[in-house]
């Protein structure tokens, strides 16, 4: 490489590269420096009270129950919530795909819809759903002859009922991208099986699957890493509760961060997060890299 | 879904320049909930008399309250004058945010220290100097199925510990009720209502250590949780019981402990040919009448304004006796002054259990790290409840998270003590 063609890749790069600085890597690098501190209100006041205190705040977070709780929780909703969310997605994408499906453009905009609404303004309407007594679920339960369930009030179903919302408000954005995968699968491969003798079941797993696997692996990368981040629904919905049941890290860094404004211990959270998210994403690659689903 | 998804579209309209000049010295007045919500005509009445002052009033929601302020002063952005709940005042004092206001009182012609309940003043001091002026009073005590107690063959509402559970044993046994006692699940309020009432204070050593482990909190600990354990105590939030009043009325449960502001939807949701069913009363102690929380709010000046003498011209108007009768009309907030007492409007069977109550009001804690102390007392006490310890267990639990919380005003403290004696000749 001449070192005119270096210069011109480092002009184009440039401002990228700033931006990237400025934005990104800058506030990471000062995230973690504070983490590395007790910054509180003491603090806040007055810095001469900061102290630095190492990896002190992980090793405290490590050794309290809430965290664990909260990663917990964090944990529960990303296993139960992706794998669920995928498969509705899945689902709904086939039934738009499906020759036999009418109105199509009505129901991927009908589908779609929850994706776009505004998540305070649909836990509202959420609310009244799972109401225990004039809520319309358990009035479904109840006709069936099943017991009301208290859905946001019992700890055991907190989050279940978080997770559902969480999928019904999602799985639109995940379906949209797994119809344009479907779309883009040559009808000959269809063909071809159909010669071969294979049943609509057969087609689906050999045909269908395989050729969506890298858009279901990229659904699936952008899906964890966004149920990690879980935060609004909770906050809306039931501040965590009942006895922290649907307390999720990030909302347990925020309260740490923002409401009693322990920055350092925050920052140390979203550090502990970062490094979570990082080692799932490395594993679901290698995953798929060993599969040799990635190009 | 992700924390960047609720930040609001930040909208700033300029409209700089338009209308005409107004010459007027502006205070920036930030007030929380209903209080925000209903002082407005108040505040129109204080333009009106002081043609040179304008309010700015921003009303915030509780919830976010705290964020709030804390963010404001990080910002520095905080308003000339704001309404402060008591619990917060350590916390604000301790940022050096607000402006003391000891030497403005003793000026005021209007504000009389003497005319205000004892323990609510003590609210409003932090670290030995006044932050605060208190504007209206609130408190725990209980409210009471009479018709019940009087069926269950009592006389009255209970005068101590002991009698409060026999109670609520001959209130279950008897069917009159199928619960005692609504103590929420999810407010440390009733809770610590109780821990104010005992001679040994909630934390230890100057606010060094907590004190849960304290014969005196034990015992309240395993009066606390016997209500639960025995079920007398429902156990549960109050957002998980649908309609409490329906409820009370029903006899799901006979006892409340719960605020002023109740006094306003009692009277408004037990049906009138039903109103003769509720009576207040104040809390019970461990031996004879009880002590309760100095909740509420104070008006407050913060040290960056540039705008104090008028900041406390206001709140010197608010704190008018006929002005805080004027704010209880509006918000049914309880006026915080003897003098404003006095009124024929306060003087009800129902309201006069909190008049009762307010001649013993006990401040919370004065340590910044209270509030999330309390939240964890709540937290831990909801644990307890549900997974059946014992008093011991959650007061040494209670302990161990308090210590935690206040290892870095331990060591402020250390490192505040030491550099005296080094200077000391």
């Amino acid at each position: 490489m001449s070192p005119l063609q270096r210069a011109s890749g480092w002009i184009f790069a440039g401002p990228a590269l700033v931006v990237l600085s400025v934005f990104f890597f800058l506030p990471v690098l000062a995230a973690f420096a504070l983490s590395l501190t007790d910054f509180d209100i003491y603090a806040l006041a007055d810095i001469s009270n900061l102290r630095f205190v190492g990896l002190d705040n992980y090793a405290e977070l490590i050794g309290r129950p809430i965290f664990w709780k909260a990663l917990g929780n964090t944990v529960y909703f990303v296993g139960a919530g992706v794998p669920l969310s995928i498969a509705v997605s899945l689902f709904a994408a086939l039934l738009l795909h499906s020759r036999a499906s009418f109105l199509k453009p009505l129901f991927r905009t009908a589908l779609f819809a929850p994706v776009v609404t505004t998540v305070v303004a649909v836990a509202v309407i959420w609310r009244y759903l799972l109401h225990t007594r004039y809520g319309i679920l358990n009035a479904a339960l109840e006709s069936v002859g099943l017991p009301a369930v208290d859905w946001l009030g019992d700890p055991n179903v907190s989050m279940p009922a978080i997770i559902l919302f969480a999928v019904w408000k999602n799985f639109g954005y995940n379906m949209i991208i797994i119809l344009a995968g479907l779309q883009a699968i040559p009808d000959d491969l269809y063909e071809a099986a159909r010669i071969d003798g294979a049943n609509r079941v057969q087609q689906f797993i050999h045909v269908t699957l395989p050729s969506l696997a890298p858009i279901l692996f990229l659904v699936g990368v952008i899906t964890t890493a966004g149920y990690f981040q879980l935060f609004a629904e909770p906050y809306v919905m039931t501040e965590g509760g009942p006895v922290q049941s649907t307390l999720s890290i990030l909302y347990f860094m925020y309260e740490e961060g923002f409401k009693w404004w322990s920055l350092g211990s925050a920052s140390a959270v979203a550090f502990l997060l970062f490094v979570i998210m990082l080692g799932v994403t490395a594993v679901q690659y290698a995953v798929m890299r060993r599969r040799g689903g990635l190009a | 879904m992700t924390l960047r998804a609720l930040a609001p579209l930040a909208m700033i309209l300029a409209l700089a320049g338009c209308g005409p000049r107004d010459d007027r010295t502006v205070v920036e007045f930030w007030a929380m909930g209903s209080e925000g919500l209903a002082v407005g005509p108040l505040i129109e009445a204080f333009e009106a008399e002081n043609p040179d002052l304008r309010v700015r009033l921003q009303q915030i929601p509780y919830r976010v309250a705290h964020e709030k302020l804390l963010t404001a002063f990080a910002g520095n952005a905080t308003p000339d004058v704001a309404q402060l709940g008591n619990t917060w005042i350590p916390e604000m004092s301790a940022l050096g945010a607000l402006h003391p206001l000891d030497g403005r009182v003793a000026a005021s012609g209007v504000i009389d220290p003497s005319d205000y309940f004892e323990g609510i003043w003590q609210a409003s001091l932090s670290g030995g100097a006044l932050k605060g002026v208190p504007w209206y009073v609130d408190t725990r005590l209980m409210f009471y199925r009479a018709d019940l107690v009087e069926a269950a063959g009592f006389d009255g509402p209970p005068a101590d510990w002991a009698e409060w559970r026999a109670m609520m044993e001959a209130l279950t046994e008897g069917g009159h009720a199928r619960y005692g006692a609504l103590l929420p699940l999810n407010e440390f309020e009733p809770y610590v209502a109780l821990a104010l009432q005992q001679d040994a204070p909630i934390l230890r050593d100057g606010g060094r250590y907590g004190n849960f482990s304290h014969p005196e909190h034990v015992a309240l600990m395993d009066f606390y949780l016997g209500l639960f354990r025995d079920g007398l105590a429902v156990r549960a939030t109050n957002t998980q019981i649908a309609n409490l009043y329906q409820e009370f009325d029903r006899g799901f449960y006979a006892f409340y402990v719960t605020g002023p502001w109740n006094l306003g939807e009692f009277a408004r949701r037990i049906p009138a040919d039903r109103q003769d069913i509720w009576a207040t009363a104040a809390l019970p102690g461990p031996a004879g009448p009880g002590a309760s929380s100095a909740g509420g709010s104070s008006l407050v000046v913060f040290e960056r304004s540039e705008n104090k003498d008028a900041a406390f011209r206001f709140i010197e108007f608010l704190s008018r006796p006929e002005i805080q009768l004027e704010f209880y009309d509006l918000v049914g907030d309880l006026p915080v002054r003897r003098s404003a007492w006095e009124d024929a409007r306060l003087d009800e069977p129902r309201a006069a259990a909190f008049r009762d109550q307010l001649d013993r009001l006990e401040p919370s804690p004065d340590v910044p790290e209270w509030e999330r102390i309390a939240t964890e007392i709540r937290l831990v006490i909801e644990r307890a409840v549900h997974e059946g310890w014992t008093a011991a267990q959650t007061a040494a639990e209670l302990d161990a998270r308090a210590d935690a919380m206040l290892e870095k005003r331990r060591w402020m403290l250390d490192r505040d003590a030491a550099e005296l004696t080094e200077a000391a000749p």
